[in-house]
């Protein structure tokens, strides 16, 4: 290893730890002023850690699929749709479901920050929250999806939506062919996180993925 | 003193590909995972609103080199300093030196769920009729403001069509400065790409934005 490598890899643990410790002191503090009680903290990353993510967002979707009154009820009130699968609050108060069709292709972006539909979709990957999406998904969508592997029609339109309010928007991506007879269950399991987002699609996975 | 917003990236170049990472973990550190919750708790003793949050990070002069979480945790001790729940020194002596101030509220752990999916919806009951209706074209205001707003730089000055009438919602731009909720009409403003980057836009796109009454003139 260089010297140079050796002063980068230093840098990265003493970062690291120096942001864990300004953590704990501020932990500490808040704590002992009882501004919060600790238990909370622990119940709020368990929260997203195993109870809220993108599992939520892949059951409604697939519901969407099979029944079309409860596609039709997304359309209308996807906040009360979705809540009635029992997903609903914080960063998803006023949820709109959004379509991908053959003739349109929908996307989300928070441009000015990482708003993000955490009820149905956990919260927010890297890439999402950084700067290259946040600047290039409004400005060139087609460019930015070749990045993530998907290339659509010429002749299917983009739609972007800026989340710039507490709207928040859900993709429901096209269902895959070849999945009649799919129940729901098995249907949900095709829908990425991505595809939820407008960065991906629902597919069948081949043997090798 | 004039509101630099370093957050306001739409549209903006140079910033290269989106890196995604497979797998990609909620939090690559712990601490990180407790920055959230800290942001949240903290958040839920209604010692500031989220809108203050939001212009609370984006404020922060070195927005650009920070990490997401560095970001959160930043904002986080410059709100509670800012309201003398905390001092700079309490935070580096990690010990408590000056008198705790009283908050409208804690987040028990017994509580958390509920409050999580609660959650906090911004309409407020429909005061009097909206501006603009569905199909109407719409100017969105071109001036810089000294504020936090939510209507992005890109889309500033720009033609769109009104899409969709959201209710009345709780007003950003007034409610990060603390001047109270002052709900108004929010729309769903539809541009032409080209509208917003001429010929450099996809051709066929739609970029929507969710843009306050006040953010809007008839065009």
């Amino acid at each position: 290893m260089s010297h140079d490598e050796h002063s980068d890899h230093d840098h990265d643990h003493s970062e690291l730890s120096e942001m864990e410790l300004r953590v704990r002191a501020l932990e500490t503090v808040l704590d002992q002023k009882n501004y919060i009680d600790p238990d909370a903290l622990d119940v709020i990353v368990d929260t997203y850690q195993t109870k809220i993510g993108p599992r939520n967002g892949a059951r409604v979707v697939a519901k969407a699929w099979v029944d079309p009154t409860f596609r039709d009820w997304l359309r209308h009130d996807a906040t009360a749709a979705i809540a009635s699968l029992g997903y609903s609050g914080r960063q998803g108060e006023h949820m709109i479901a959004l379509m991908n069709s053959p003739q349109e292709h929908h996307m989300v972006v928070c441009t000015l920050c990482s708003c993000y539909p955490w009820p149905v979709l956990g919260l927010p990957p890297i890439w999402y929250k950084s700067a290259p999406y946040r600047s290039r998904a409004v400005k060139d969508p087609r460019s930015v999806l070749a990045e993530f592997g998907v290339s659509l029609p010429e002749t299917t339109r983009i739609r972007i939506w800026d989340s710039t309010a507490e709207v928040r928007y859900l993709v429901v991506p096209m269902r895959p062919a070849g999945t009649e007879g799919f129940g729901e269950d098995q249907l949900a399991t095709l829908v990425t996180r991505d595809s939820m987002i407008g960065t991906g699609l629902a597919a069948v996975r081949g043997p090798s993925s | 003193m004039s509101y630099v917003n370093h957050a306001d990236l739409g549209g903006r170049e140079g910033f290269g590909r989106v890196f995604a990472e497979t797998d990609e973990v909620l939090w690559h550190a712990a601490w990180e995972a407790r920055a959230l919750a800290l942001s949240l708790a903290m958040g839920a003793t209604g010692a500031w609103n989220i809108d203050m949050s939001r212009s609370a990070r984006e404020t922060l002069p070195d927005y650009a080199q920070l990490s997401y979480y560095q970001i959160w945790l930043a904002a986080l001790c410059k709100l509670m300093i800012e309201r003398g729940l905390v001092t700079e020194a309490e935070l580096a002596a990690a010990r408590v030196q000056v008198e705790p101030r009283p908050l409208p509220r804690m987040l028990r752990a017994s509580e958390v769920s509920a409050v999580l999916a609660k959650g906090s919806p911004t309409t407020r009951p429909v005061a009097g009729r909206a501006r603009f209706e569905i199909g109407d074209r719409v100017r969105t205001r071109a001036n810089h403001v000294d504020h936090h707003t939510r209507l992005p730089s890109y889309a500033a000055g720009r033609v769109g069509t009104i899409e969709r009438l959201h209710g009345m919602h709780v007003f950003a731009d007034t409610h990060a400065r603390g001047l109270g909720e002052q709900p108004q009409w929010l729309y769903t403003v539809a541009f032409d790409g080209r509208e917003l980057w001429a010929e450099a836009a996809e051709p066929g796109s739609t970029v929507s934005i969710d843009a306050w009454d006040d953010y809007l003139e008839p065009a």
